[in-house]
């Protein structure tokens, strides 16, 4: 441990802790703007200016100490930086001498003095450092006379990032970023001095599938998401703590929504699984939720064909449809995609039901090796440790799609899947005495079900799910399903009781209770001690 | 008419780097430097322990030509004997501080007293590879240098086993592409290693320890690297008689502006006043002119004021130390008179303006150059500089307002020392310094009250065709 003087009071902090964290940690927030901690320091902002000391030194090479017992400093004449510097021994720090506030507000002005401060008409606003620092550092007023420098404002430097030269400040975080994560150096500087502008280089596009994280580190406007520009004003978004469901990571995610509405997601820091990155895939896979197309009703197949239903009619239809069919005569296709809770009642309607041929769809596709898995579905490991899915996940489906074609499945309950995905046609279908499926978007399978529900996406309902690595992590509903549309474990709690009579759950807690004594992997956990960051379970 | 520049040296003058510049019968080639002495030091210097020749340019007290002044001596020792990684060297032939033009007539004219001195100081520092980063506007300059390159590898003066001696040297040229940062020694670094110029933050990137591809690296410039060959060919105590203390060695000041023979003088570092220099070097004045001011050493030099009194601490007979106040003409050439003046002898181009220079007009043009220089990194420079340049060119079109001048220096106190690089400072000093010292010629220019009318009185188009109407400088 290192002994380091900040503003009069000795701390302690272990060798290699930047002097901004250190300041940060006891206390006194440095500003910047081009540190970044996940990113290698440039020290161009020049924001984090303090006054720094070393311990004076005597004539026999030992520092000199005060009637405190501590070392004498030095202090060095001009600011220094905080961000690219570690902490030494015996190093005085003032991160609020009037040395370092005149340099703070000193660059704050320069900051501003060619920003265009469009904040009326800027997304970043209300999130934006510029305007938080101008806040606390900033003038009340302009000195500048002149002329803004004038620069593109609108320039689509990729397909998901739009870039406003005249905000950029030039921290050079997003140049950084895509050199240091993605490995793939598209942006840099061109021109010069106040002129300088960020631009990909020449016949290339900022089209990497992380392109966006360079939106969520820019401190100002000036890169902002093709997608969600000029959608919502942020002071509005609703932030929920969630995970993104679109592959095996997991990233934790904040869903940011205003009235049932998804606006955006935006990766959450968790050094255990995705740094404070996420994929832009992922990120932007939430359009679904308000499809046009979206599923919102109960139907049920009638003499005059597929017709909207109450749940209590449909639930009940599909309960006698399903107690009709021998045990031997129907199959479940899970999810991968659904939550534990959702698997956990899966298999309990296979035991009510005595079914045993039951499995998940397999979804793999190219992943890569920064945090998108080739597994795309989210919760492969809740689909094994709960039972739901084969050893080898799908394995059993060619059977199911055998049993059906052939007619000796009669029954088939789908949940969240399309059946034709396995090579069930929609002739073989159509032999199907029984076809239950929840969902939430139309494919061959809905439109063949005998009885259809209405489930929720993953921004719609609470549960938890097992990512590739093995951690549980919990997903928190940010809006409400649209329509009639219910949480699945309810539909699936509904089904169950309507087969088998009451079953003591109440709460998507109970399910998890009653998981958690039934799988050895989820023993002493409840949904609420998973927590914001997510467990690490003891599984292979 | 006055002839620019001089091939007799002037009698004051003591020619040692430019001893064949301008001079009579000769050429760039190798077999005109062999005829003189040429490569003799190098042979000399083969023979030497390498810490011996490292030892004596310590003894030596050469600091650097480039601007800063760094003691040679101190930023060679840095480098380990016996270091494990690569040590490279270059040369900075980038110059391009504005009244700066010495280094361009070794690079045209003498190309082998600059080799030579490159080859002894990577001998004494163990370098296998050197470059020389040339300013890009140097095109011809480079070619020269490739052409003696080629006579050297030639008679094994650059390649492998230079001389028998088993020593392995290449020389590459690089070529700037216009940028004055690449004068910047960490700029230059980058600049060469195939990036943008940004200077580095120092620390950890002293270029000794952590340079060119993050291996030791030495960069000096031009005139320093000469100097080594003269150095091992006097020896360091010897090269020390030179000069003064802690001043030693010869300088060449380039002198330019409003002085009736301007051009190069190689001297002894304090052998001359400031007024010898422009009264007995340069031939004074325009006819009917006064000095007004100088800028000693480049134009990011502090500008100092004719007929302002300088304090400076001054010997007496009794060898105690006393304040004394003297002109601008009893200053001497020397790094650390300049610096007590509160200015610096920074790369030696002496830029002389007279009593019909408007110094608002000057302080534009500098500031003009260094908003154009900026590379653009760091917030109080990239920002700074251009704000100065346009409040200086609005007061130039008659739209100053009466807080301009305490703006201006304002701008220039928050880039000063808040930088990567030294570049803050020398795009603040002009400022700093012209605003302090013609106080009354600023303020003239800055009448309009305050609020001023907004929007600015004039659109960016009618500003162009202004700019060129006021483009004169004189007051007339």
């Amino acid at each position: 441990m290192l002994n380091v003087q900040i503003n009069g009071e000795w701390k302690q902090f272990p060798k290699g802790t930047r002097l901004i964290e250190a300041c940060a940690q006891s206390g006194f927030y440095i500003p910047r703007y081009c540190y970044h901690p996940k990113l290698s320091s440039p020290g161009n902002c020049r924001m984090c200016l303090i006054e720094m000391g070393m311990p004076k030194m005597g004539a026999d090479r030992k520092p000199e100490l005060g009637a405190d017992g501590r070392p004498v400093i030095n202090w060095i004449p001009r600011p220094q930086i905080s961000c690219a510097q570690d902490i030494a021994e015996g190093m005085g720090v003032r991160t609020d001498s009037p040395l370092a506030q005149e340099c703070r507000k000193g660059v704050m002005e320069f900051l501003l003095i060619n920003h265009p401060l469009d904040c009326p008409i800027c997304d970043q606003a209300g999130e934006c450092q510029l305007q938080e620092f101008s806040v606390e550092y900033g003038n009340g007023g302009s000195r500048f006379l002149e002329h803004k420098v004038k620069k593109p404002k609108k320039v689509a430097i990729g397909p998901r990032v739009t870039l406003d030269a005249e905000r950029c400040i030039l921290c050079s975080r997003c140049i950084r970023f895509m050199q240091e994560v993605p490995h793939d150096d598209v942006l840099g500087f061109v021109d010069r001095g106040s002129h300088s502008t960020i631009s990909t280089h020449p016949n290339k596009a900022l089209d990497s599938n992380y392109s966006l994280n360079t939106v969520d580190i820019c401190p100002v406007g000036a890169l902002t998401s093709t997608d969600f520009r000029f959608k919502m004003r942020v002071w509005f978004l609703k932030e929920t703590k969630s995970i993104c469901t679109s592959c095996g990571t997991g990233c934790n995610t904040i869903i940011g929504s205003r009235q049932d509405v998804v606006y955006r997601q935006t990766p959450r820091e968790n050094n255990d699984v995705n740094s404070v990155w996420m994929c832009d895939y992922g990120r932007l896979n939430f359009h679904y939720l308000h499809s046009e197309h979206r599923l919102k009703a109960p139907a049920v197949k009638g003499v005059n064909g597929t017709e909207p239903a109450e749940w209590p009619a449909a639930i009940a239809r599909a309960a006698a449809e399903l107690k009709k069919a021998p045990p031997g005569e129907i199959a479940i296709i899970a999810s991968g995609k659904m939550t534990n809770e959702e698997l956990f009642l899966t298999k309990k309607l296979a035991s009510v039901l005595g079914v045993t041929l039951h499995d998940i769809v397999p979804h793999y596709e190219q992943g890569d090796d920064i945090l998108l898995s080739a597994d795309r579905n989210p919760n492969t490991n809740g689909a094994k440790l709960l039972g739901v899915s084969a050893d080898v996940p799908g394995a059993k489906l060619a059977e199911i799609a055998e049993g059906v074609r052939s007619g000796r499945i009669k029954a088939l309950v789908v949940l969240g899947e399309d059946s034709a995905e396995c090579g069930i046609d929609k002739d073989s279908l159509g032999k199907l005495q029984s076809l239950v499926t929840i969902n939430l978007l139309p494919n061959a399978t809905t439109d063949a079900a005998t009885v259809f529900l209405p489930g929720a996406g993953f921004a719609e309902k609470r549960g938890s799910m097992v990512n590739v690595k093995g951690r549980l992590q919990r997903l928190n509903q940010a809006i409400n399903p649209p329509g009639e549309a219910r949480d699945d474990w309810e539909i699936l709690r509904d089904l169950i009781q309507a087969i088998s009579g009451a079953n003591g759950v109440y709460m998507i807690e109970d399910v998890f209770r009653q998981m958690a004594e039934a799988a050895p992997a989820f023993s002493g956990l409840s949904l609420s001690r998973i927590g914001d960051l997510g467990v690490q379970l003891k599984i292979d | 008419m006055p002839t620019p520049f001089k091939k007799t040296p002037h009698p004051k003058e003591k020619r040692i780097v430019f001893q064949n510049i301008d001079r009579e019968g000769w050429s760039v080639d190798i077999e005109c430097s062999l005829r003189n002495g040429g490569y003799e030091e190098l042979k000399k210097a083969v023979t030497m322990k390498r810490v011996d020749i490292v030892n004596e340019v310590k003894a030596s007290g050469l600091r650097g030509r480039g601007g800063a002044g760094f003691p040679c001596g101190v930023k060679w020792g840095f480098i380990k004997p016996d270091e494990p990684k690569p040590v490279y060297l270059i040369c900075n032939a980038d110059e391009s501080e504005p009244g700066t033009f010495k280094d361009r007539y070794i690079l045209h004219q003498d190309p082998h007293q600059l080799l030579e001195g490159m080859v002894i100081s990577a001998f004494a520092l163990g370098v296998h590879i050197a470059y020389i980063y040339i300013r890009g506007e140097f095109p011809v300059a480079a070619k020269i240098l490739e052409t003696a390159i080629e006579e050297c590898r030639a008679k094994n003066f650059i390649g492998g086993n230079i001389l028998g001696t088993g020593f392995d040297l290449e020389i590459y040229v690089h070529r700037g592409a216009g940028a004055y940062i690449c004068g910047e020694e960490t700029g230059l670094i980058e600049s060469l290693e195939g990036k943008r110029a940004y200077p580095r933050i120092k620390p950890p990137y002293f270029p000794a320890v952590l340079g060119l591809y993050q291996c030791p690296t030495i960069v000096n410039n031009v005139e320093t690297l000469c100097n080594i060959k003269h150095i091992v060919r006097m020896g360091g105590a010897e090269y020390a008689k030179l000069g003064r203390p802690n001043n030693t060695g010869t300088r060449v000041l380039c002198v330019s502006g409003d002085v009736l023979e301007p051009g190069y003088f190689e001297l002894e570092v304090g052998a001359v006043t400031m007024g010898e220099l422009i009264y007995d070097l340069c031939g004074g004045m325009k006819p009917g002119r006064n000095l007004k001011a100088v800028i000693p050493g480049g134009s990011s030099a502090k500008v100092l004021r004719a007929g302002e009194k300088y304090k400076i601490k001054a010997k007496q007979p009794d060898g105690s130390m006393a304040d004394k106040e003297i002109g601008i003409e009893e200053i001497v050439m020397d790094f650390d008179s300049l610096a007590a003046v509160g200015s610096m002898a920074g790369s030696g181009g002496v830029i002389v303006m007279d009593d019909s220079r408007d110094m608002l007009w000057t302080l534009n043009n500098i500031n003009e150059f260094y908003a154009h220089e900026s590379c653009g990194q760091c917030t109080p420079c990239r920002e700074g500089s251009l704000w100065m340049k346009k409040i200086t060119e609005r007061m130039l079109l008659g739209g100053g307002v009466e807080r301009d001048p305490a703006v201006l220096k304002n701008v220039a106190d928050n880039i000063a020392g808040r930088t990567i690089c030294a570049f803050g400072e020398a795009c603040a000093w002009p400022t700093q310094s012209f605003v302090a010292k013609f106080k009354e010629e600023f303020a003239a220019r800055a009448t309009k009250p305050l609020p001023p009318p907004l929007p600015p009185e004039y659109t960016p188009e009618e500003l162009e065709g202004e700019v060129h109407a006021g483009l004169t400088g004189m007051n007339q």
